[in-house]
């Protein structure tokens, strides 16, 4: 029983990561309709510049999340501008080409910058908590609170917010909202500038538990395939609901069957869903 | 196509010389033999991509998965089961056939980048099974002493200059496939599908079973590429079913020109070309060659060969039309991929 909480916690924290991931991912396929490979590559950087800034310049460590999460966010767009924007009517496999050029891109920057050794983050929260005989470290709890709090945060900015508005506006309708004075250009840069601060913010937290290495996107980036697939690609609940499913499913099967099927879990995922809904679970009508 | 001279009849010359004379100019260097051998069993399995993602215009990221598969049948059999080389190599291309052909009922379910993120899944469920099914595959510690192909009469494989032609006559097989089937009514089917699967199925073309069949053809030559590499190289590990080799791929077609018959072979010599020149920064050479991915993707989507066939058809039309049309109207793209379809080789 105490494993079993043990996990359950585990799972949770590995879910608000997930969930701030593929929120990103989800966001960007809602606007742009396109795949982000890149999108564990942002998640890599930005566990380095939170690395760098709490480790080389000293800022605490919450600061050097915010940090990290601005410079990631001017990453984002210059990424839409320079990759994605003059390849918005193209065939959708340029994207996803171009895309895996981005990410081989900044592999290579960050072992070119950090090295291809694994790096490890000091946190400076630490301790643990016991909570029903199982020992909860503190990392994991700020986890799961900072994705509660950046998630209603998040809700709070599309569903009210002028500017948040605008991104549902252009999922729902791009001709209608072009038409009604909405900047679709505008919006992709504002969602990749987002979706690369959320990606921040989601490395920001898990880098003290896990090492920081040049490819330690690569994996993250199929598992949050696998996720916003489960929840519906461009749907917002979808994400949290998917990612906090399979994280607990992952966490649970590496316990209890073997850490290699743990790990496989996300694919096996993404190929069981698409062989028996080949559009994905409740996807919406496709708008092109 | 009439002239026996035509450009692009000379460029296929001028390749299949280059290719054929490679190791006599060399002067013996093993070294560059050994990575010219590699290259063209990676071009045979660039050659599969081609089919599918070039003319049927469907991304398979699985590619790397199924050379794996090829070179892990060819490598296990021949040494824990101690199979001769051919038959090993006749499984490995059947089981690619047939597991492609399988897998394709299930993936070409999707579409465009559900497509894309399923083989991406499957690809890397492969690698999953190759590099942790320790009791067959011996995970990590990969596979050494893979057998050379068994000669005949006074042709022994384990020559290495041998070796190369016999890889050669299989890439120049994959090659003639591609030009048979971009000639034949099947090319033009698969390049209606690519065009607008909507439109290849209102003339009556039977879209699915197309292709699958494209699909297996494709995950066919990624297993005859995987088993003549495991023979090459002598040791395989779990890297050669890896994603990163999709990626790898996916650069060669690009860089030469999807959908052309020596847009594969071309580009997947240049860049290895270019891996070997940038070899004593190995871990970097991606922050010269992940930009020029982008670039090329936006600015030349039609890689070398395909740039030099719209060349070639740019001059052939001027001069078809004389004077009275001197200048092509701006929007190139659309005329292209209309001649494309005829000329393109």
């Amino acid at each position: 029983m105490t494993l079993f909480i043990q996990q359950l916690f585990d799972g949770l924290a590995l879910g608000g990561v997930y969930c701030l991931a593929a929120i990103g991912l989800t966001l960007i396929f809602g606007v742009l309709r396109i795949p982000n490979l890149a999108h564990g590559a942002l998640y890599m950087l930005g566990a380095y510049v939170t690395y760098f800034f709490l480790v080389t310049v000293g800022v605490p460590y919450v600061a050097a999340i915010g940090l990290a999460a601005v410079v990631l966010a001017l990453l984002g767009v210059l990424m839409e501008r320079l990759v994605f924007h003059p390849l918005r009517n193209a065939p959708h496999t340029h994207h996803m080409i171009a895309a895996v050029g981005a990410m081989f891109f900044f592999q290579a920057v960050a072992q070119a910058l950090w090295g291809a050794d694994f790096r490890r983050m000091e946190s400076p929260i630490s301790g643990s908590v016991t909570i029903l005989g199982a020992q909860i470290s503190w990392q994991r709890i700020v986890i799961v609170g900072t994705a509660v709090v950046v998630l209603g945060l998040l809700t709070w900015f599309v569903k009210r917010s002028i500017h948040g508005q605008t991104i549902e506006a252009i999922e729902q309708d791009r001709t209608g909202s072009s038409l009604v004075g909405i900047s679709p250009s505008r919006v992709s840069m504002l969602t990749f500038g987002l979706a690369a601060a959320l990606a921040t913010v989601a490395a920001g937290l898990v880098a003290p538990i896990n090492l920081l290495s040049p490819t330690m996107g690569d994996a993250l980036s199929l598992k949050v395939f696998a996720i916003i697939i489960l929840g519906g690609l461009g749907s917002l609940p979808g994400a949290v609901v998917g990612g906090f499913a399979l994280a607990l499913a992952e966490v649970m099967t590496s316990t209890y069957v073997s850490a290699a099927a743990g790990e496989g879990i996300a694919f096996v995922v993404i190929v069981l869903v698409l062989a028996i809904r080949p559009t994905g679970l409740f996807a919406r009508a496709v708008q092109r | 196509m009439t002239t026996t001279f035509s450009p692009q009849r000379i460029g296929t010359v001028l390749v299949a010389l280059a290719l054929l004379a490679a190791p006599l100019t060399l002067g013996g260097e093993e070294y560059v033999l050994r990575v010219l051998t590699v290259g063209a069993t990676y071009a045979i399995a660039v050659y599969g991509m081609n089919l599918i993602l070039g003319l049927t215009g469907q991304l398979s990221l699985a590619h790397g998965g199924f050379f794996g598969i090829g070179v892990y049948v060819v490598g296990l059999l021949t040494t824990d089961y101690h199979w001769a080389f051919w038959p090993s190599l006749a499984v490995a291309v059947v089981a690619t056939a047939v597991g492609g052909y399988v897998a394709g009922v299930v993936a070409l379910r999707t579409h465009e980048e559900y497509f894309a993120i399923f083989t991406m899944a499957m690809g890397f469920i492969i690698f999953l099974v190759i590099s942790r099914w320790e009791s067959v595959t011996h995970a990590h510690s990969g596979v050494s002493g893979v057998k050379f192909p068994e000669g005949f009469g006074a042709v022994d494989f384990s020559e290495p200059i041998v070796m190369y032609y016999l890889v050669l006559v299989f890439l120049l097989g994959a090659a003639y496939v591609t030009y048979a089937v971009r000639r034949s009514g099947i090319g033009r089917t698969l390049v209606a599908i690519r065009t607008s699967e909507d439109l290849a199925r209102s003339i009556g073309v039977n879209v699915g079973l197309n292709k699958q069949l494209a699909f297996a053809a494709s995950t066919t030559l990624a297993g005859l590429g995987g088993g003549l590499f495991a023979a090459v190289q002598g040791f395989v590990g779990p890297s050669a079913a890896g994603i990163d080799l999709t990626f790898e791929m996916l650069m060669f077609i690009l860089v030469g020109g999807l959908g052309t018959v020596l847009g594969p072979v071309v580009g997947t010599f240049l860049v290895l070309f270019l891996f070997e020149f940038f070899q004593d920064f190995e871990a970097y050479r991606f922050l010269v060659l992940g930009p020029i991915i982008v670039v090329l993707v936006i600015f030349a989507p039609r890689g070398i060969v395909g740039y030099l066939n719209q060349f070639v058809g740019r001059v052939r039309s001027r001069r078809a039309n004389g004077s009275r049309n001197p200048g092509r109207p701006h929007d190139d793209r659309k005329a292209e991929s209309t001649t494309d379809v005829k000329e393109a080789l």
